[in-house]
């Protein structure tokens, strides 16, 4: 019983990433009706976000300590990040401290941005164009991305940790009445979970109770009726754009810490990303969101010792094995609507 | 007994009841036209014909046969070619080989590999999509693009290459729906010549009138999902039941 | 000529001209000129040219004439290479034998991954694809690992004695044709210029050759002329009496065969395999080279392998000294400047250069360097002749 909660568990953060990045895949793919192969670099560019935010934060000056000495008698240089000069020693200290999850604020814009400026840059033009195109460019710009970060960053993975409020864990099993220390789970993966759980809520909320959404929404089922009644649907689906940018975004942000960002992450992500959209039926939201949290928890379950000694390697290829085993069901995905993308 | 047995079809889609109890039969070697208002059910008893709906109760039966539960193409192979509103042919190919790529279906069924033959040997399937290009007098075009065409064009091309297969029944769905007067009576004229020349059944979903009475045998009214009258194109013309059933309509 | 002609019998034979004379023709400047560093006829390089080549031109049956977009080729290119090396490990180290098992293994794994893939169409097939391409090198890089190596992949090694070929105690077997060694060169020094005839490459330029013809010969069969069908309409199709489904398999099949072949290529010259191979972004350049080279082409995959390949080889090549020396006739401000701004594009920044070119290909060039060279030779002939070829523009089918 502990061994299935702790899998459970372990599911979540993955699943959660998953989750939000086919929300955007499928925001973008329902509304624009593009494929979008660049959605994991939008990740990617989360993370990496973090990692920039925390490296501006972390910005120091060199002075010249007169009361203690290095080892050779001279006066000890040390580094003083300029935070401690803005807001004292002790606050700079803790905004340093917690530079990932300030950085949500930095990054969000920066998305935005990002997702505006590839919309109206290139996306637009590929409206009209046949999806293998889509398929191609976004990947061309997947690949100009995740290369233009590692000409900068490297190619090596870049430690960026929680808080230091968030590092340890909490133990679950005293919470659910099993003994202690049986089921452990960290911090900040918690507080992954329940920001995730937080965005897919305010999406949600977002077409569901306001106009714009509404209309969104309506665009979604039938572009061309919506178009006919007079409103500008393309400025609100560039928006939509921007805002599915900014959750893949986010993902990234809050990510840094459980995996640390390296260039390729994106891509990495991206595959399964896609994988979960289409089990979840192409178009349907709630499809990406259910789907992304059922393959986060079974690749988790796959991954069990246990299983893996039953079934080697079936913790490599177990979305791969249900996407293909639902596709061929389920032709449609779980969640899918007639009558999307049956060309 | 005719050469289309439609008996008892009923055709449900939600709550919505599209076909009702349809009963129809073709006589071989006539035109059979199917007229009704918009949303009377017309397209969806042809798509039960042809394979692409599968009707909830009822049996269509070709020649003898059943055609329930076979692949499109299936049905093709049984004798029955259809023309869809808008003409449906491969844009990327040329006249010429959209004309063989029947003609190869007709002769080697419906899947057969020739990797390695080259096409320029099918010397007389070539000389047999010529003579049909010529009595839709198209044969100045059998080298052009068909994308390129005029709507048209690409009509005859598509009737073209459902003839060529010497099809027992052909079912055309508004054949002459959005095109010009003389398009239209150029339309008329050939479906004309092929019925005369031919032996061949046509079964035709139409809202011109001046269509359906240049060329029906027999007519039969369609509302609501449910076969109103079947008459002759005379019988039809003043016929109460389908004056109430297009009443708002130009009869 | 052997049943080929018009401009299709030009095409090949250009293409069989290129291939036989590549030693020289890419060679074009002498050992020790500053230019040298654009030779290309280095018997490895022009290998992975026609290697490369005879992928895209399988890649191309499937992806130009049935519009199907698979992102998991590299998948039977990785089966075909362990089946090859197997084979050379265990049973001869001719290289026939080896190349014949790859042929076959890919193309049974490709009736497998086709039938599943091919019930479902657009961008579905292209995610099963890439999910069964995925599924093959995770397993290849785990589970696998007596079979495929793991992550170090499998070699020919000095303990590997073949059933029917005689290797010395200790000696490391070497790939040979009936007894041409593969690696065997002939060096041909004619003043400064140098040119290297290897076995090897000549092995791959023949099988390219062979390979070539018989895609003209399948792009202009009736069975080719269906596969364009089944991309133009398949709705009509299934109304004139003709089951596309066999259609594709049959495509994918022998695209799959194709890659099989490619990679048992790989392994004879090379002697070693990595799952590395298999993975998706190796898929990706396939679908690159066969797109920037023109799908649905004929010679355009060829092209399109030999440019990107070309490409890769010099790009990564250049490093910030040679930069400097390129614009050393500048002054000193300008090149630093310009050093700067390209040296992320070369190099280890190739991959950076290979996304700008796949976006830019799609963009401005969605029929790919041949649409463009017709274009370019459009604009030449000037106006007079762009009236009369407006005429005969309708007249063309797109493959050519």
């Amino acid at each position: 019983m502990d061994q299935i909660i702790v899998q459970v568990l372990n599911g979540l953060d993955k699943g959660s990433a998953y989750a939000l990045i086919a929300l955007g895949l499928t925001l973008i793919f329902g509304t624009l009706g593009v494929v979008n192969f660049a959605h994991g670099a939008l990740f990617m560019l989360g993370a990496f976000c973090a990692v920039i935010f925390s490296r501006i934060l972390s910005l120091s000056h060199e002075i010249v300590d007169e009361t203690r000495t290095d080892f050779l008698g001279n006066p000890m240089k040390i580094d003083v990040p300029y935070m401690h000069d803005i807001f004292g020693p002790e606050l700079g200290a803790s905004i340093i401290d917690w530079a990932v999850p300030l950085s949500i604020l930095f990054s969000i814009p920066i998305m935005v941005g990002i997702g505006f400026a590839m919309e109206r840059g290139l996306i637009k033009h590929f409206y009209k164009r046949p999806h293998a195109d889509q398929i191609l460019v976004t990947f061309g710009l997947a690949i100009v991305l995740q290369e233009i970060i590692k000409a900068f960053f490297g190619a090596n993975p870049i430690q960026t940790p929680a808080p230091e409020a968030f590092t340890g864990s909490f133990d679950f099993g005293v919470l659910l009445g099993f003994d202690p220390l049986t089921i452990m789970y960290p911090y900040w993966r918690l507080v992954y979970f329940a920001f995730a759980a937080l965005i897919i809520g305010a999406v949600f909320a977002f077409l569901q109770f306001t106009t714009f959404g509404m209309v969104v929404r309506a665009g979604m089922a039938d572009r061309e009726t919506v178009g006919l009644l007079g409103i500008d649907i393309d400025r609100r689906f560039t928006l939509m754009f921007a805002i599915a940018a900014c959750v893949a975004g986010l993902a990234g942000v809050m990510y840094a810490p459980i995996v640390a960002p390296n260039y390729h992450m994106g891509m990495d992500f991206l595959v399964l990303s896609f994988v979960v959209v289409v089990v979840g039926g192409m178009g349907s939201l709630p499809g990406a969101v259910f789907a992304g949290f059922l393959l986060g928890i079974l690749e988790s379950f796959a991954s069990m010792p246990a299983v893996v000694q039953l079934l080697p390697g079936i913790n490599q290829i177990v979305i791969y094995l249900v996407a293909i085993i639902i596709l061929l069901t389920r032709p449609r995905g779980l969640m899918g609507r007639k009558g999307v993308m049956e060309e | 007994m005719g050469i289309l047995e439609v008996k008892n079809v009923n055709k449900r889609f939600g709550g919505l009841q599209a076909l009702g109890d349809v009963n129809l039969s073709v006589a071989e070697n006539t035109v059979h036209a199917i007229i009704g208002p918009n949303g009377a059910g017309k397209s969806t008893l042809l798509n039960c014909l042809v394979g692409k709906l599968i009707p909830d109760t009822g049996s269509v039966m070709f020649a003898g046969q059943s055609v329930l539960g076979r692949k499109p193409y299936e049905i093709n192979q049984m004798g029955i070619s259809r023309v869809f509103q808008t003409p449906e042919i491969f844009g990327d190919l040329s006249v010429m080989e959209n004309m063989m790529i029947p003609l190869l279906a007709k002769r080697d069924g419906s899947f057969r590999m020739h990797a390695i033959e080259s096409l320029e040997d099918e010397r007389e399937l070539r000389a047999e999509a010529e003579k049909m290009l010529d009595e839709v007098n198209m044969l100045d075009k059998q080298d052009m693009h068909s994308a390129s065409m005029s709507r048209g064009d690409k009509r005859r091309l598509e009737m073209a290459m459902c003839l060529i297969q010497r099809p027992k029944l052909l079912l055309l769905d508004e054949p002459t729906a959005g095109m010009a007067r003389a398009d239209t009576n150029n339309t008329i004229d050939l479906l004309k010549e092929i019925k005369e020349k031919r032996d061949i059944t046509m079964c035709i979903i139409e809202h011109d009138m001046h269509v359906v009475f240049s060329l029906a045998d027999r007519i039969t009214v369609l509302a609501q999902g449910t076969p109103l009258v079947e008459d002759t194109p005379e019988n039809i013309k003043g016929h109460p039941k389908v004056k109430e059933a297009y009443l708002g309509e130009a009869a | 000529m052997l049943g080929i002609k018009g401009k299709d019998l030009s095409v090949f034979i250009l293409v069989a001209v290129l291939a036989l004379l590549a030693p020289f023709l890419l060679n074009p400047f002498p050992v020790d000129s500053a230019m040298a560093q654009f030779n290309a006829g280095y018997p490895d390089l022009m290998q992975r040219f026609v290697i490369f080549g005879i992928f895209a031109i399988g890649f191309n049956i499937l992806f130009g004439l049935t519009g199907y977009l698979s992102f998991g080729h590299a998948a039977f290119l990785g089966v075909g290479s362990y089946a090859a090396i197997w084979m050379m490990k265990l049973v001869s180290l001719n290289i026939v034998p080896g190349i014949i098992m790859a042929i076959v293994f890919a193309g049974l794994f490709s009736v497998l991954v086709g039938y599943i893939s091919l019930r479902r169409s657009g961008i579905y097939f292209s995610i099963l694809t890439l999910a069964f391409a995925q599924m093959s090198y995770a397993l290849a890089y785990s589970v696998l690992t007596p079979i495929t190596g793991g992550e170090t992949g499998l070699q020919i090694k000095p303990g590997d004695t073949p059933l029917l070929s005689n290797v010395a105690e200790g000696e490391i077997g070497r790939a040979n044709f009936f007894g041409l060694e593969m690696s065997d060169s002939s060096v041909i020094t004619l003043g400064g210029w140098e040119f290297t005839m290897n076995v090897g490459y000549y092995v791959c330029a023949v099988v390219m050759i062979a390979a070539f013809y018989l895609a003209i010969r399948i792009f202009r069969s009736p069975f080719g002329m269906m596969l364009r069908a089944v991309k133009s309409n398949q709705q009509r199709m299934n109304y004139t009496g003709l089951n596309s489904k066999p259609y594709t398999l049959a495509a994918f099949v022998i695209s799959g065969m194709y890659a099989g072949l490619a990679g048992g290529l790989m392994v004879a010259m090379d002697t070693q395999v990595g799952p590395e191979r298999m993975f998706w972004t190796a898929s990706g350049e396939v679908v690159l080279m066969t797109i920037l080279g023109g799908a649905g082409t004929l010679i355009g995959p060829v092209l399109g392998a030999g440019f990107i390949k070309y490409m890769e080889n010099i790009v990564s090549k250049i490093n910030s000294t040679v930069l400097h020396e390129w614009f050393a006739f500048l002054p000193d401000g300008m090149e630093d400047f310009l050093v700067t701004i390209f040296y992320p594009f070369v190099g280890k920044g190739w991959h950076l250069t290979l996304g700008l070119m796949f976006m830019a290909v799609v963009i401005f060039l969605p029929g790919g360097l041949v649409q463009g060279g017709q274009k370019i030779a459009a604009m030449f002939r000037g106006k007079k002749a762009a009236e009369k070829d407006g005429k005969t523009a309708n007249q063309q089918t797109p493959a050519e």
